[in-house]
């Protein structure tokens, strides 16, 4: 028996031992055919149209059990689509009076609606296209005769086989039954992968050839740690992976007893691991996995999936939840970051060539200043329920800051007169993603109260490489000696005014990268609330000396394999 | 014939979750129901061409019914607009 082994990233750790389920999309393939029977048809369509009636029903069902009113509200619009007589009409009319086939008919006017929402203005309409194409699409999978799959039907272990999973699959996975998932393309940055690793379960990414070489139901072994995936293994690989696997679980546990020690290095240094959260839901995971503070509130979640933005309100309520459920600790709160991947239907924003060197985060904010207002005021209402430090994104200038700082201060002065509370001096910081600020980083010190660098963006900005581009994933090295020379100018310089500096991309719950950031003097390591005792149990054991003089070399090392190799040995 | 107006007062407008409470409100009556908008008449029982429309907060609409059930499909209709907030 061939064992295969695939490659890829490990994106999120732990090891899983399953059968394999593909979730594909099937391909359908509609002819155009001229029927004897229009009787025989019809009844064909209908029996397509109750068979996914079924289905749905089921599936919403399901959604209402497992995510909730909300959730399934979407599959109550769906179940309307198959009963609307402007749908179903009309192709019975075409099966008649053309004598087609039901498949062809019900494509015809299928695309007749999906492009009449597409041309649509507005982009929320344009976006209930794909409801349209969902919705036929499991007509036509019945008439067709091949299955489509649904991740939420899932009702045994199995690992995930996919080409690439969108957050809303994701968060349909049913934790029950699904101990992993691997994709065919993404990296560790990728949606996918942060879902994963919030979810806890192992996920490898990007394994190029997943969907083409792994066949529905064989035994799979996903090692989220290594980033393999083994196909068909035999019994006494599966013995060696059951073994791997109770040996994570145990250091897991054992890291579960770090959860209330603070994080000291071996000669009691000691520095701060805080969590990056999307919304006031993820503050449990944070203080179960011993977060000292959050480093990284992303806050456009409150603004996405929905039809309009949301109100000072809404915005405050969240503020304050979250400052509230972290009891005191430090909240870094980024003020809006969109644009780039992360697009706002409702703002209409013009298409660009490059969205991330376009009008995004902290440009689109200085110009939408009335959209802008509204955070800054709900965050200054919320400031006085916990310890909030805000951060601006994108930061490319000094004025840019300035310009952020003073529309702070005016709707501040505008609460005071109101007769608001707000806290006097909450600290004001910006994220270093762009070379030239951390080039500059000694001026800007002078002015912000703290710094964390945004690596993820950094990375690609410095190497020039988009990092969703699998042909130039090659060049996104957070380990190269010229990223490391970046990330020591921001922290020097932050020291030198007598200012902090932190992280919160991915590489600071990195396992190499660590050694390599206390050595360089980091303060503050933000990184998703699952790494984080992890990360401790790395720094009891590590000297901040010796990391020092580690550091040190690697400045001077001339490529990124010297560097991971000279961690590698210290690692030892 | 039987016919009323509203006023969207819904900050979205009739998007889907109202688009799907307005259809199904009227699915099981027998007569011919339309919604008229910016010049263009719809019917209501399909979601889709509801949701074609893309009305928006403050948009006045009409809604028309014809059949052996019309005054019910208006009292139906103004229950479903009234009660979740749509409209007045």
């Amino acid at each position: 028996m061939i064992v295969q082994s695939l490659k890829g990233i490990g994106a999120s750790a732990g090891i899983a031992i399953a059968k394999a389920y593909r979730l594909e999309e099937p391909e359908l393939v509609v002819e155009k055919r001229v029927i004897d029977s229009i009787e025989a048809e019809i009844q064909r369509f209908t029996a397509a149209i109750s068979q996914s009636t079924s289905e749905l029903e089921q599936i919403k069902e399901h959604a209402f059990k497992e995510l909730g009113e909300d959730k399934a509200a979407i599959f109550a619009a769906h179940l309307l689509v198959l009963s609307d007589p402007e749908l179903i009409n009309p192709i019975k009319d075409k099966i008649t009076t053309e004598k087609v086939n039901a498949e062809f008919a019900l494509q015809e006017v299928a695309n007749m609606f999906i492009g009449m929402f597409e041309s649509m203005d507005n982009e929320y309409m344009k976006e209930r296209a794909s409801d349209i194409r969902d919705v036929t699409k499991r007509v036509m999978s019945h008439l067709l005769g091949v299955t489509i799959p649904n991740p939420s039907m899932i009702s045994e272990e199995v690992i995930i086989i996919a080409e690439d999973l969108t957050p809303s699959d994701t968060a349909q996975l049913n934790r029950q039954y699904v101990k992993g998932f691997t994709t065919d393309i993404g990296g560790r940055t990728s949606h996918s992968a942060i879902m994963a690793r919030s979810l806890e379960i192992p996920a490898v990414v990007g394994t190029k050839t997943g969907t083409t070489d792994i066949e529905n139901g064989v035994l799979v072994i996903l090692d989220g740690l290594a980033g393999t995936v083994i196909v068909d293994p035999s019994a006494d690989t599966v013995k060696e992976y059951e073994e791997k696997k109770a040996t994570y679980e145990a250091k897991k546990a054992e890291w579960a007893k770090l959860v209330n020690e603070p994080t000291v290095s071996k000669d009691g240094q000691h520095v701060e691991l805080a969590a990056n959260i999307g919304t006031p839901e993820d503050v449990k995971g944070v203080l179960e996995n011993g977060g000292e503070g959050v480093g990284l509130y992303r806050t456009e979640f409150l603004y996405m999936g929905r039809t309009q933005l949301p109100t000072e309100e809404e915005q405050f309520d969240a503020y304050k939840a979250v400052l509230e459920h972290m009891e005191g600790k430090p909240v870094v709160v980024r003020t809006l970051d969109i644009g780039g991947d992360k697009e706002l239907p409702y703002l209409d924003l013009p298409k660009e060539m490059n969205p991330f060197l376009g009008f995004r985060a902290i440009r689109l904010c200085l110009e939408m200043q009335d959209m802008f207002r509204i955070q800054l005021r709900a965050l200054l209402r919320a400031s006085v329920y916990g310890n909030l430090k805000i951060m601006f994104p994108m930061i490319a200038t000094l004025d840019e800051f300035r310009s952020a700082k003073g529309i702070l201060e005016e709707e501040k002065q505008k609460l005071l007169f109101e007769g608001q509370q707000v806290v006097e001096k909450i600290e004001l910081g910006i994220m270093v993603e762009i070379p030239s600020t951390a080039v500059l980083a000694d001026q800007f010190a002078k002015e912000v109260d703290f710094f964390s660098i945004g690596t993820n963006d950094l990375v690609q900005y410095s190497m020039a490489a988009d990092r969703m581009n699998q042909r130039v994933s090659y060049l996104y090295q957070p380990y190269s000696p010229a990223i490391l020379r970046l990330v020591k100018m921001v922290i020097d310089a932050a020291h030198a005014e007598g200012k902090w500096a932190g992280m919160c991309g991915e590489m600071a719950g990195d396992e190499t990268a660590i050694p390599l950031l206390l050595g360089l003097g980091l303060d503050e390591f933000s990184m998703s609330a699952t790494s984080i005792l992890k990360a401790r149990s790395q720094i009891l054991r590590l000297s901040k000396t010796e990391m020092k003089n580690l550091a040190e070399k690697a400045l001077q090392m001339k490529t990124t394999s010297e560097v991971i190799e000279a961690v590698k040995e210290i690692m030892k | 014939m039987a016919e009323k107006l509203y006023t969207i007062i819904d900050d979205a407008g009739i998007h889907a979750r109202p688009a799907t409470l307005l259809v199904k409100s009227v699915s099981n009556f027998n007569s011919e129901i339309n919604l008229e908008y910016n010049g263009k008449s719809v019917n209501l029982k399909s979601i889709m061409g509801v949701m074609s429309l893309g009305i928006v907060k403050g948009a006045e609409i009409k809604i028309v019914a014809s059949g052996s059930d019309e005054n019910e499909v208006i009292a139906a209709v103004t229950e479903t607009i009234t009660k979740q907030g749509l409209g007045q």
